[in-house]
């Protein structure tokens, strides 16, 4: 485009065709999706930070105040704006404290995932042969399960606490990774770069560390982003049945489990929760997708 | 073709047994349903005399074999809490869970198929952005906060419909729709992209030019060439419902076999969970299996791959 303007002059018609972009730094912030980028930034702030600026003690009961509504309505006051559950417990300071386990557990399962998983969809991709065959084959295993089901069952037989519930969700995770990088790796091992180091004597190894890798990030940062919405979502869902972080830990699935018994008479106890939840996973889904046409063109059908 | 088939048809079975012995294994190792089942006073021998006429006293690997050849005979054992045969249990309820299912997806058809594809005709419109917004919103829920508000806005604040159970269409309505929320987002995704494809092809330009009114353009040809790829990636889709109806149908009380699931664990009911969890495995991994078939027969590139 510089090429053309300064060949043609200040005011050619060609240039008169291009849409007006701002330049500069305001121009590249104005292109970042904002919104989902904020959500997510206070999410990140209260997940952190949780236990600093929540204004009340997120688990401690006081029956006196139990049940109040938001602010808005009658009985409810600012001091407790989002109301209060059946406990007496202030539901905006358990909706930041609840973020910080969504965003432990999905962190860390999106790390761990990635990490698992990149590693063997590169060695399965590039390496191919028998390795290849048996990789997929248990990769295979574990896609055909029904997550749900069997992260209920496990989650059951080890115990409700946070540390299981990452291990499950990882478990269960870390093939669909698998196979999204061995296509991406597959898609460029007939690159020259690679035969041209294959050539030059580089090991295996290297290869894979130094010339494939980069190459799939892209791929694994948009994954990621996309899967830490659906993390958060089984998270929820398993302390939802009550198997996943115990009480009285806050939660945003068992917030809403106990707001179920009082949905006749206490409809803000289940409504946060969700709230919060669709907020988070939506900028998720957004960000993600803002990041897969931006990164990666040829995703934009997926 | 034959040979595609076969393989998939191996991958599976060997799937299958793979999970029976996880959730076998799984279910084993977290603690004694004798000392469970046995009353408070119960002494040592009793609980031990328990355990012997539950099996529970062999070693496992001989526990699992004698599951597995009943399992083969149909015999799935007897339910440690109800004492009433698994299998049987099972069946009585599936009925319930395959007519969610299929109320969920008449929802998505309805809801989801026609959104995407109006949004993919008029893109860029304000009906593609709500098209795409209802897309991404679907899949940012979690089920059982859609039932939740279901039950709040249609049962408690405007008293139409009840909010469990069993009965008439009046108590499929809620659960159909909160099972299939996810999905009709899903549908409406694909049938925009689908759309979206389709309509840049030179057959539509075609029609158009030689005057073919556009709503024939639309549904003669374009349709059914998208609904191709919007049947087979759909139905993989579908099996995601699996997933749902265990909290589905957990909100709303409603006795199909996800319930089951979750009553067994809570009780520590192990042949029952076994039985459940196995015939979930079965479905969803048929289901991904004809689904598959399906997807090679129509598309030849597929069995190559």
């Amino acid at each position: 485009m510089p090429d053309a303007q300064a060949l043609e002059g200040k005011h050619d018609s060609f240039r008169r065709m291009q849409p007006h972009r701002t330049q500069g730094m305001v121009g590249t912030i104005r292109q970042l999706p904002l919104v989902p980028m904020a959500i997510l930034a206070v999410f990140l702030i209260c997940g952190v930070f949780g236990s600093l600026i929540t204004p009340h003690d997120p688990n401690k009961i006081r029956l006196l105040d139990s049940l109040r509504p938001p602010f808005w309505e009658e009985g409810g006051t600012t001091k407790y704006p989002l109301g209060t559950d059946q406990a007496g417990r202030d539901i905006f300071s358990r909706l930041i404290a609840g973020a910080s386990v969504s965003l432990v557990v999905g962190f860390t399962v999106v790390v761990l995932c990635g990490m698992f998983g990149t590693a063997v969809g590169i060695v399965s991709g590039y390496l191919g042969g028998w390795v290849d065959m048996v990789l997929m084959r248990v990769a295979d295993i574990f896609l055909s399960m029904p997550l749900l089901v069997i992260a209920i069952v496990m989650a059951a037989v080890l115990g409700p606490n946070t540390g299981n519930l990452i291990l499950i969700l990882a478990i269960l995770g870390w093939a669909s990774y698998a196979r999204v990088m061995r296509g991406e790796v597959l898609r460029i091992k007939g690159g020259d770069f690679i035969s041209l180091a294959e050539v030059a004597g580089a090991g295996k190894v290297t290869i894979m560390w130094r010339h494939i890798f980069p190459n799939v990030i892209n791929t694994l940062v948009i994954l990621s982003t996309l899967s830490l919405g659906m993390v958060i979502i089984a998270e929820s869902s398993l302390s939802f049945l009550g198997l996943g972080v115990p009480p009285p830990a806050a939660a945003w699935g068992s917030m809403a489990a106990d707001g179920r018994n009082h949905i006749f008479d206490a409809w803000w106890i289940c409504a946060w929760p969700g709230v919060a939840i669709l907020l988070v996973v939506l900028s998720c889904n957004l960000l993600g997708d803002w990041l897969r046409v931006r990164l990666d063109p040829k995703f934009r059908q997926l | 073709m034959q040979k595609y088939i076969l393989k998939r048809l191996g991958q599976a079975l060997i799937c299958l047994f793979a999970v029976s012995v996880i959730v076998f294994f799984l279910s084993h190792l977290s603690g004694d349903p004798a000392a469970l089942m046995a009353s408070a006073e119960a002494s040592q021998e009793d609980i031990e005399a328990l355990r012997v006429r539950l099996g529970l006293n062999r070693p496992l690997h001989v526990q699992y074999w004698i599951f597995f050849s009943n399992a083969v005979r149909g015999d799935f054992g007897r339910s440690l809490r109800w004492s009433e045969p698994c299998l049987d249990m099972w069946l009585k309820r599936i009925p319930n869970t395959l007519l969610l299912a299929v109320g969920a997806m008449m929802f998505a058809l309805a809801i989801g198929l026609p959104t995407g594809v109006m949004s993919a005709v008029k893109v860029g419109s304000w009906f593609d952005n709500f098209g795409k917004t209802f897309a991404l919103m679907g899949q940012s829920l979690p089920v059982f906060w859609v039932g939740l508000m279901l039950i709040l806005i249609l049962s408690v604040h405007l008293g139409w419909l009840p909010t469990s159970g069993m009965g008439g269409v009046q108590h499929l309505i809620m659960p159909s729709f909160a099972l299939g929320w996810y999905f009709t987002a899903a549908i409406c995704r694909l049938s925009r992209s689908a759309m979206l494809d389709v309509l840049d092809s030179e057959y539509i330009k075609m029609a158009r030019i030689k005057g073919v009114p556009e709503y024939l353009v639309i549904m003669k040809h374009a349709f059914r060439n998208a609904s191709i790829p919007i049947l087979t990636v759909g139905a993989l889709n579908l099996v995601a419902l699996i997933n749902g109806t265990v909290i589905t149908e957990t909100v709303f009380n409603y006795p199909g076999v996800g319930r089951l699931v979750v009553d067994a664990i809570y009780a520590r009911d192990y042949p029952l969970v076994q039985t459940c969890v196995l015939f979930a495995t079965l479905l969803f991994v048929f289901t991904n299996l004809l689904v598959d078939i399906l997807y090679a027969y129509i598309d030849p590139r597929i069995r190559y791959g």
